[in-house]
């Protein structure tokens, strides 16, 4: 047996063994160690695979369940006076207005505040403030959505859409959409103001140069620079605008089902609020088939359009990235 | 008459004068920001405003009563207590799971078509509406697996949170694991460690600081998720919690502090309001306690390389 003292941690010096010459057989290691380094790899590779299940599980779970709804139903309820699973009435035309409806209302707000509180972070602010304002605005992305939908309800409803713009009912699609949007808010800001963070300096300094003002130079220069990172932005924010459920279910009111309505001001339905009302309340989907299984059929849709909008976004954002 | 460009050139560069449309360009920018900001502070008083009354008045027995159909008696007990159930299978299941992930992409993973999928793959499924997920949850963990989970119950949501944060764990802890500079992991191989041996003594100990800052971040967007658990079962109205044994409960009726703001939310008395408004204070308090630990934890360990 020999005991070597200096050889470092990692030689194992198993009894009964010569190390000497088999100075090859160290520097690969014995079979012991090998296997445990190939059964740890494996070991990883699975969680990582695991992953994939998670997607093709959502993928089929989804799939099945519309598909036996589309069976059981005459095709012709997707197109009638309005969304009442519970009479058998799955007007597509309108969910798909009221998902639009809110995410425009979103957008409108999201936009022009998250795509200026990126310029001002970005090239306004001086580098102190900026590391003070992207946590506080950070900690505004970490809201919950069912609190932002209480303040949905119970301020931006009396307060913005009914006395402001007239609105008649607490419950209003307007009121959703402008809590949606200031959810989405620092969402685009934040991607937005990464993009513009990372066109080059020297951009700004040949602006500067030819006697730009710092307007031009983060209007004409710094943006068009990044425009492929905040147009994702902006697309980030619509797919997460569609797919926001919390805000609507409370705040949007029609939780029983809607008529066909393109008004803003009153309540509506959205995709996301008619499966969040399906689950709860008084239209428990226990029991009734074809209502349990529209959920998913919705669900469908909504992940195709998000996966979309995302997919869309990562091809700008590869491209900004490409660039520099 | 038409001015040279010298003449152009020397004007502009004598110019004194404000340049008015600058200054509304960044008068503009700022409002936008301050705006963004301002919403949050308006929120947080509202909610304050509304809802100390009733954390003064009744104290802790608000956070300690059961649901119950009294304004005067409900409290979120049972909604605290399920949140942190559900937080523990978080903690249980996705984060080693992601973590290994994680490990696996960064470390191991030669660069094929399989990682470049895994990869996109994780992407998007960050982006998939949370609520898809509940619908994944309801199909699998309530309705396939009942005979495991007990249908509507806490497994049942436990796992669907965890599925929904599992890829921000793996995107979190990919970019701390990325962070780690090369020379560390060749120091390491320098001394003969094996991959294994370079990772656990050397890659993971390193990362550790981000990985624990990126965890406990997504622990707090599962803390304030409701929409799957309305799917996969949360009770939105009064229950009892039963005085079985520590499995039954686990298989039985739950709730989440977030799922009782959406029930009360949804009552129409006054009263009901303002307990809304105290339970998001509580609910906040725990989100800022977790959210402030993880900025805290990742400006004490930080470390630049």
């Amino acid at each position: 047996m020999i005991e070597v003292a200096t050889a470092p941690r990692m030689v194992v010096v198993r009894p009964g063994t010569n190390p000497a010459p088999g100075l090859a057989a160290i520097l690969t290691g014995d079979r012991h160690r090998r296997r445990r380094e190939r059964a740890i790899a494996a070991g990883f590779r699975v969680a990582a695979a695991f992953s994939i299940l998670v997607g093709a599980l959502i993928i089929l779970s989804l799939v099945e369940e519309a598909v036996s709804f589309l069976r059981a139903i005459p095709l012709g309820s997707l197109w009638s006076d309005g969304w009442f699973p519970r009479r058998g009435m799955f007007d597509l035309r309108t969910i798909l207005a009221g998902t639009l409806i809110v995410s425009a209302i979103a957008m409108v707000v999201a936009a022009p505040l998250g795509l200026g509180a990126a310029v001002f972070l970005s090239e306004y602010a001086s580098p102190r403030l900026r590391r003070t304002l992207k946590p506080v605005l950070e900690t505004l992305a970490a809201v919950p959505s069912v609190v932002m939908g209480f303040f949905a309800l119970t301020w931006i409803s009396p307060n913005l859409v009914q006395k402001l713009m007239g609105g008649g009912s607490i419950f209003s699609m307007m009121a959703a959409g402008i809590g949606v949007g200031i959810l989405v808010t620092p969402l685009v800001a934040s991607i937005a103001d990464d993009a513009m963070h990372a066109v080059p300096q020297s951009l700004r300094e040949a602006s500067y140069g030819l006697a730009a003002r710092r307007r031009t130079t983060s209007l004409r220069v710094v943006v068009p620079a990044a425009v492929s990172g905040v147009v994702a932005s902006l697309i980030v924010g619509l797919s997460r605008a569609i797919g926001e459920t919390m805000v609507v279910a409370v705040a949007a009111g029609a939780s029983g089902g809607s008529l066909f309505t393109l008004n803003p001001l009153g309540p509506g339905q959205t995709m996301t609020g008619a499966m969040a009302a399906l689950a709860t309340g008084s239209d428990q989907v226990t029991g009734d088939a074809a209502a349990f299984q529209s959920l998913f059929f919705v669900g469908l849709l909504l992940f195709g359009m998000t996966l979309v909008l995302n997919l869309v976004s990562e091809r700008f954002v590869r491209r900004m990235r490409k660039k520099y | 008459m038409a001015a040279t460009t010298t003449e152009v050139v020397r004007r502009n560069l004598r110019r004194q004068g404000v340049d008015w449309r600058g200054v509304v360009v960044e008068g503009a920018l700022l409002l936008a920001m301050l705006i963004s900001l301002g919403v949050l502070v308006l929120l947080l008083g509202r909610i304050l405003a509304q809802g100390i009354g009733v954390l003064t008045d009744r104290g802790v027995s608000f956070v300690t009563s059961p649901m119950s159909s009294l304004p005067s008696r409900a409290g979120v007990w049972q909604g605290l207590v399920g949140s942190l159930m559900l937080m523990g299978f978080v903690v249980l299941t996705s984060f080693p799971v992601g973590i290994a992930a994680a490990v696996y992409l960064e470390e191991y993973a030669p660069d094929t078509a399989f990682t470049r999928f895994v990869t996109a793959n994780v992407r998007n499924l960050a982006g998939v509406p949370s609520i898809v997920y509940g619908l994944l949850g309801l199909a699998i963990f309530v309705k396939g697996m009942s005979n495991f989970t007990g249908g509507l119950s806490v497994i049942s949501g436990g796992l669907t949170i965890a599925i929904l944060v599992l890829p921000i764990v793996v995107i979190t802890a990919s970019e701390a694991l990325r962070a780690v500079p090369q020379s560390i992991r060749e120091a390491g191989y320098g001394v003969g460690a094996t991959k294994w041996e370079v990772v656990r003594s050397h890659v993971l100990p390193a990362a550790a600081p981000g990985i624990l800052t990126g965890t406990v971040l997504s622990l707090a967007r599962a803390f304030g998720e409701t929409a799957p658990l309305i799917l996969t079962g949360a009770v939105t109205g009064v229950f009892f919690t039963g005085s079985g044994s520590f499995a039954d409960k686990l298989q039985g009726a739950y709730t989440s502090l977030p799922t009782i703001v959406y029930g009360w939310s949804r009552l129409p008395q006054e009263e009901f309001q303002r307990l809304t408004a105290a339970a998001i204070i509580v609910l906040l308090v725990v989100l800022l306690t977790v959210n402030s630990t993880a900025i805290w934890l990742r400006n004490r360990y930080e470390r630049k390389w």
